[in-house]
């Protein structure tokens, strides 16, 4: 997590409850660069050698989720915490059949799988050009904002 | 059963001819067009040979045609790599002991 | 006898590359395969690959071997299918063995080896039984086959090809109950890790398999903690039940033809072990051949590409169908791409080691361009 906050693509604490936001949880110098691309804002910059890390320019980025899919290594997600007054709104990659469906009632994981709380399924997205990589929408309790990043595989 | 039908990236498994093949004459439902061993790990078997000297069973280990693990007897031929050989309708398979016998004179 | 300006033995990610770059070019090409497909290893990543966009990054790597074949038809490549390379004479003859019951000489100019690798294994007592096989073998099964070799699969090995493998057992539809690392640290890309991880996985640094259990079949695994030098410790061993075994510990190229022909070779522990000295043409040090992918040292589909495009090209100019300045100037291009997918924490050794190899092939190998 340390590793994470040093990001140059991950928000400050104050921007990242401020409202919709997308994290970019790559910290590796790895060769890969698509979602420099997606973000039709430019909000995302890798640059010239494609193993720089993403920079991610938070005044520009307005959350639209472009980036989700186009991300190899299914590393991107949106959260909001203003979403409401109990509730925070997390949209995250998901390649598992079956998928989700709107208001199912899922577990929501944080990074090792362990289940925090329940979930609600708000959106699932899945359109041709996502190639099979849904984006899945879902609502749960606020207090777990930054610990939450997926859902348990549904069998 | 052991087949993938459902899948998130590679869709509904289409359907395919199915053909009927002999594992040491019992009857299986294999389709068309796939390896052998992947008809028999779809059958729930998974034992393709016993080994020599010890005659410990074997199953898969590399699938892509390297190892020779996987290799059985196909129509009176032993040694055949059943990862890369496609199952054809009647066919006779057995599990094969050891270096395996030739049981048709003419392809020898 | 079947005559033909380049021949290339292996259909895989290098050998298509290789193959329409050269046919591109106007090079009567043969391609070989001992498959009844060619693709290679590539039909069975369906994960979106990583790169440069500009080279196909974002797609998964089962459309871009469909991409390949669509572009290798529309060319009119000749292709051998069944076609098992038994053998390589004077640097251009290969004795071809077709769908196990002809044998056939084919008669080739040039000729570019693109064989690939296979899987290590890792002995240990019950490793033998069915249900332990190679990562790359369950994935074989589950993506282009789409038979689940088993359902609770012990995964031996946290590189690139372990998780990867674990996330698509997952996306398969069986559960991994545990990947297994010797080393202090795990092997992967984070990203590939972290999808595996927050699916419930457990890792285990520092372990590996001490035993293996079952009669007919694996049915539990004894798994042992490792200290600094890699041996168990007596006292951590714990069982898990599983029914099935993946060892992802490494590949080793497939250079059995290059040994054959009578290539020098060069020892790079960091690509895999004893390869075939090559320059920056990929050319051998034996007149007329050339090399690429993963013979050449054990990389990925991206720089397996490039490097089937640089041997492709050369082979072209040294045929006469590519000026030798063009071909430069290409070259030069592709090394820029290679050297990016190369750089970087994870690329470094390998960027070394492919430096080393081309100081030593730049310097030894002298035949001309005719």
């Amino acid at each position: 997590m340390e590793e994470l906050h040093k990001s140059p693509a991950y928000p400050d604490r104050d921007r990242l409850y401020k409202g919709p936001i997308a994290i970019i949880e790559c910290i590796e110098e790895i060769p890969c660069n698509p979602c420099e691309a997606a973000c039709s804002n430019g909000a995302i910059t890798i640059g010239e050698s494609i193993t720089n890390l993403p920079k991610m320019d938070f005044e520009k980025c307005v959350a639209c989720g472009r980036c989700i899919p186009a991300c190899p290594g299914l590393a991107i997600y949106i959260k909001d915490y203003t979403y409401s007054d109990t509730k925070a709104l997390l949209s995250f990659p998901y390649e598992y059949y079956p998928l989700p469906e709107v208001n199912d009632i899922v577990e929501a994981v944080d990074r090792h799988g362990n289940t925090l709380c329940q979930a609600k399924v708000i959106k699932v997205r899945n359109p041709k050009s996502n190639d099979h990589t849904a984006v899945v929408t879902i609502e749960y309790p606020k207090e777990y904002f930054e610990e939450v990043i997926s859902i348990k595989r549904i069998k | 059963m052991n087949r993938i039908i459902h899948h998130p990236i590679l869709g509904e498994k289409k359907p395919s001819k199915e053909v009927v093949i002999y594992v040491d004459d019992k009857p299986i439902i294999a389709h068309e067009g796939e390896m052998i061993a992947a008809a028999l790990i779809a059958n729930g078997i998974f034992i393709n040979r016993y080994t020599l000297h010890k005659h410990k069973p074997r199953g898969i280990y590399c699938a892509i045609g390297r190892c020779t693990d996987c290799i059985m007897t196909v129509d009176g031929v032993p040694n055949i790599r059943t990862c890369i050989t496609e199952v054809k309708e009647g066919m006779r398979i057995t599990t094969q002991k050891g270096a395996g016998v030739w049981q048709k004179e003419d392809q020898q | 006898m079947i005559q033909t300006e380049l021949a290339i033995v292996g259909a895989g990610p290098a050998g298509l590359s290789a193959a329409i770059e050269a046919r591109r070019a106007g090079a009567d090409v043969l391609l070989i395969d001992e498959n009844a497909r060619p693709g290679g290893q590539l039909f069975k990543q369906i994960h979106k690959f990583f790169g440069s966009r500009a080279h196909k990054a974002g797609t998964r790597g089962i459309n871009i071997g469909t991409e390949l074949l669509r572009e290798s038809q529309e060319l009119g490549i000749r292709t051998c299918l069944k076609g098992e390379v038994c053998g390589i004479e004077n640097g251009q003859n290969l004795w071809v063995v077709i769908d196990r019951n002809r044998s056939e000489i084919v008669k080739a100019k040039k000729i570019i080896l693109a064989t690939g690798a296979t899987e290590n294994a890792v002995a240990f007592p019950g490793w033998d039984l069915p249900g332990i096989m190679g990562a790359g073998a369950a994935q074989t099964m589950i993506n282009v086959n789409r038979v689940l070799p088993g359902r609770k699969v012990l995964m031996l090995g946290s590189g690139n090809v372990g998780v990867i493998v674990s996330y698509q057992l997952l996306q398969a539809g069986a559960d991994v109950v545990a990947v297994l690392e010797a080393a202090p640290k795990l092997g992967g890309y984070g990203v590939h890790t972290a999808k595996v991880a927050r699916a419930g996985v457990p890792f285990y640094v520092s372990h590996t398999v001490k035993q293996a259990f079952g009669t007919d079949h694996v049915e539990a695994v004894e798994i042992v903690k490792l200290d600094a030098s890699f041996n168990q410790i007596p006292g951590t061993e714990h069982i898990m039940e599983a029914d099935t075994v993946c060892l992802a510990t490494g590949l080793t190229p497939l250079t059995e033809l290059a040994w054959l022909a009578g290539c020098k070779f060069k020892y790079l522990p960091a690509l895999g072990g004893h390869l075939p000295i090559h320059d920056d043409r990929m050319r051998t040090t034996k007149e007329n051949i050339f090399v690429a992918g993963d013979i050449t040292g054990i990389e990925e589909a991206s720089t397996a590409m490039e490097e089937g495009r640089l041997a492709g090209i050369n082979a072209a100019a040294d045929l006469g169908y590519i000026s030798e300045e063009e071909a430069k100037i290409r070259s030069r291009e592709i090394w820029d791409s290679l050297n990016c997918l190369r750089s970087g924490y994870f690329g470094q050794k390998r960027r070394e080691s492919k430096d080393l190899m081309l100081q030593t092939g730049n310097e030894v190998i002298q035949w001309k361009i005719h």
